[in-house]
């Protein structure tokens, strides 16, 4: 399959791998940040770890939309598409997402109207199909995904579609990557950029990273050589002490990313003065709301929004994890009362966060959890 | 019931209420079943569930098992209901080691479904018992209101008798034990999905739904003593079926990624969603582990026959990591495959 067996190729994956374990100083240890929750996902469906020496960690960043969102946005966004006539419209990511009443899915078997859709159009197609219900949709993601939910507001507005409307949910990873970096806890040499990310805002919004921070950063793609050629990248510039942004991802990332998709963001979207993200808390500037002239279309502004805040189990060590001082299963729920099927913490919750993505792939193979999980929850 | 271990005998089902998941084949229905249905109605509490029950009538051992058939829609390319009904409960006593020699059928039909698909249905039904050489000797019918059923819901209840010389037992398989796989998975599972039109992605795909019985008895003629254990990895897929046998047997089953056949068309549906073809329904396929000397000759007797030409060894049974089903990747990564947690969601964002 073009575009994916050339990256899985052994040889030069084994090449990328040797050429990690030259480079790597066995005096030292490396501590690298995958922002990205699609590569916290590669890198344990991959199994890349197998490939990489000891003194490398890879720590996972904030980058899963569906871990770092809160709970009481699940249930505001819930409550809402409780009332009469509502459809209640998410991408699959969300479905297994627990509020604190419940997730979507348990929700639809309570009789709530949740369905899945593939894109904010298809949200819209929904609305279009049933002009008698209203339809929701519970929109989240990082800048990917914020683009294709501002252009189909841009249609609804222009169709005059009235019985269709976005909760938006949608945040910005520049500010979550400063916000682990002001983090006193916090030793990083070095981040694998985000790559679908990039696609959208480029790369130019990292080089305060490397100026300021005096910390290299690499864009990477999503395959295991695309990962490891990115690792390469990283070592190289820690070797030579260098810290700049590198674009690995050439093949979809362009340096000033896709202006097209930055401007229709830009006519929909403002900044929120703050917003909550789960297992980090308020980051300043964060996340996008959605501008004035699609208030219409806004379903923060169209209907009574409850406004729910929920602080997480104090048990649950998310925060921890989220900024790689902690490894997922060192957290005392680990594996125990938080599990993908009852996840407690925000980062068990999608596939794409650290914890889920460690409990699926990696930790069986240390025979310590067998017991636990043999008897399954 | 699908899920095989020695089975609990208090109930512990505690969730609120019933979930799409429950029904999904992975991990909340092997709870629903284990936690609730076998504490209560499962006879004999030692034995495993598996995918057949059997039942000692005087001098004969008779295997029995039943199937409901509920999908959407009722055809898709390469089949439909009615071939669903009929071969998942004759493939069911087949990798139980029996063949099957009677069925009964339970049909719940639709206030308002056209006669014309109810007909084309039962003609697709005969057609699948006709191939697999098993009378139909009786069934019910009920009518729910509209809007109450996909138009039609199948269950169907097949009796077996046990091929000579083959004893099927999980604890039977020993680490050194070889994995085998009758052809490429995941047509199923990406048929329907593609079929229900949700998706703007095309594919030339078919499912491959099939009676798997010939297969079988040809395999079981070289290789019967040698056969520990068959399964077909319906809902839940590979991943499920083989973590569940992991977990009976209490040793690993490791798998080599680049000799599990898959086809394009099913990969590629499976990277753009971000699902894993392994968690992906088949309704044509069987896994079996064989005695290491017999592999090979169960091997040759598949590819000897028609429809068995995919088959292939996939991997094999280790003692680590215990009770897990691990997959390594041609380029030397590693990752522990769990079961299916609820339905396989696709990752958007």
């Amino acid at each position: 399959m073009q575009y994916v067996d050339e990256f899985r190729d052994p040889e030069l994956i084994r090449k990328a791998s040797d050429e990690i374990h030259r480079l790597a100083d066995a005096g030292r240890h490396y501590r690298i940040m995958e922002v990205c929750g699609g590569h916290t996902h590669a890198i344990y469906r991959f199994g890349l770890k197998d490939l990489l020496p000891e003194n490398i960690d890879l720590i996972h960043g904030p980058g899963c939309p569906v871990c770092v969102l809160p709970m009481g946005r699940i249930d505001d966004g819930l409550a809402v598409a409780k009332g009469e006539g509502m459809i209640f419209a998410a991408f699959g990511d969300m479905m297994r997402v627990p509020g604190t009443s419940g997730s979507p899915l348990e929700h639809k078997a309570k009789g709530t109207d949740v369905r899945i859709v593939y894109s904010p159009a298809d949200a819209l197609q929904l609305a279009r199909k049933n002009p008698e219900k209203h339809v929701m949709f519970f929109a989240i993601g990082f800048e990917t995904t914020a683009p294709s939910t501002a252009l189909t507001l841009m249609r609804a507005k222009s169709e005059g579609i009235g019985n269709f409307s976005v909760f938006c949910n949608h945040v910005t990873i520049v500010p979550a990557i400063r916000a682990i970096l002001d983090s006193p806890d916090m030793r990083l040499d070095g981040f694998i950029g985000p790559g679908h990310v990039s696609t959208v805002i480029g790369c130019r919004p990292y080089e305060w990273i490397a100026r300021n921070e005096r910390k290299p950063v690499v864009t990477s793609g999503f395959e295991p050589l695309d990962l490891l050629q990115s690792i390469v990248m990283l070592l190289r510039q820690l070797h030579a002490g260098e810290a700049r942004v590198e674009n690995q991802y050439k093949r979809v990332v362009a340096w000033e990313g896709n202006t097209a998709a930055l401007k229709v963001m830009a006519q929909v979207f403002q900044l929120r003065p703050y917003f909550e993200w789960r297992g980090l808390g308020f980051i300043s500037q964060s996340a996008l709301k959605i501008r004035e002239e699609f208030a219409e279309w806004d379903a923060e502004q169209r209907f009574p929004i409850p406004g729910t805040r929920v602080t997480d189990p104090k048990a649950a060590q998310c925060g921890e994890v989220l900024k790689g001082v902690l490894k997922p299963s060192q957290c005392k729920l680990f594996g125990k009362e938080c599990t993908p099927e009852h996840p407690i913490g925000a980062l068990m919750v999608s596939t794409e966060g650290s914890c889920a993505a460690y409990y699926s792939y990696e930790h069986r193979k240390s025979t310590a959890m067998v017991a636990s999980i043999a008897s399954v929850a | 019931m699908n899920g095989s271990s020695a089975v609990q005998s208090t109930v512990s089902f505690r969730d609120a209420q019933i979930e799409m998941a429950h029904g999904a084949g992975g991990k909340a229905s092997r709870r629903l079943v284990e936690g609730l249905f076998a504490p209560l109605l499962y006879a004999d509490r030692n034995a495993p569930l598996g995918d057949s029950g059997s039942v000692q009538i005087g001098d004969a051992t008779v295997l029995i098992t039943t199937d409901s058939f509920v999908v959407r829609p009722l055809t898709f390319p390469g089949g439909s209901i009615g071939d669903l009904a009929v071969n998942g409960t004759v493939n069911d006593l087949a990798v139980s080691g029996a063949r099957a020699q009677a069925m009964v059928a339970t049909f719940v039909l639709e206030e308002g479904l056209p006669t014309s698909i109810l007909e084309q249905e039962v003609r697709a039904m005969a057609r699948a018992l006709d191939v697999a050489g098993v009378p139909l000797v009786g069934g019910d019918t009920k009518v729910v209101e509209r809007g109450k059923a996909d138009g039609m819901y199948v269950t169907t209840t097949g009796i077996g008798e046990p091929m000579p010389f083959v004893h099927l037992d999980p604890r039977s398989v020993r680490a050194g034990d070889k994995v085998l796989l009758s052809g490429p998975i995941g047509d199923h599972g990406i048929t329907i999905l593609l079929a229900r039109n949700e998706l703007d992605l095309e594919a030339d795909l078919c499912s491959d739904t099939r009676c798997v019985l010939p297969l079988i008895e040809t395999m079981v003629e070289s290789a019967g003593p040698g056969i520990r254990w068959m399964r077909d990895p319906t809902r839940g897929g590979v991943a499920t079926t083989l973590n569940e046998l992991a977990r009976d047997c209490g040793l690993a089953i490791a798998l080599n990624e680049e000799e599990i056949p898959i086809r394009m068309e099913v990969r590629g549906a499976c990277e753009l969603l971000g699902l894993d073809p392994l968690h992906i329904a088949n309704e044509g396929q069987f896994l079996a582990v064989v005695a290491p000397e017999y592999a090979t000759a169960a091997l040759n007797a598949l590819h000897g026959v028609e429809g068995g030409e995919a088959a292939v060894l996939i991997g094999e049974v280790r003692t680590e990591p215990a009770c897990a089903v691990v997959v390594t990747a041609r380029y030397g990564g590693s990752r522990i495959v769990d079961m299916l947690v609820g339905d396989s969601l696709p990752r958007i964002c």
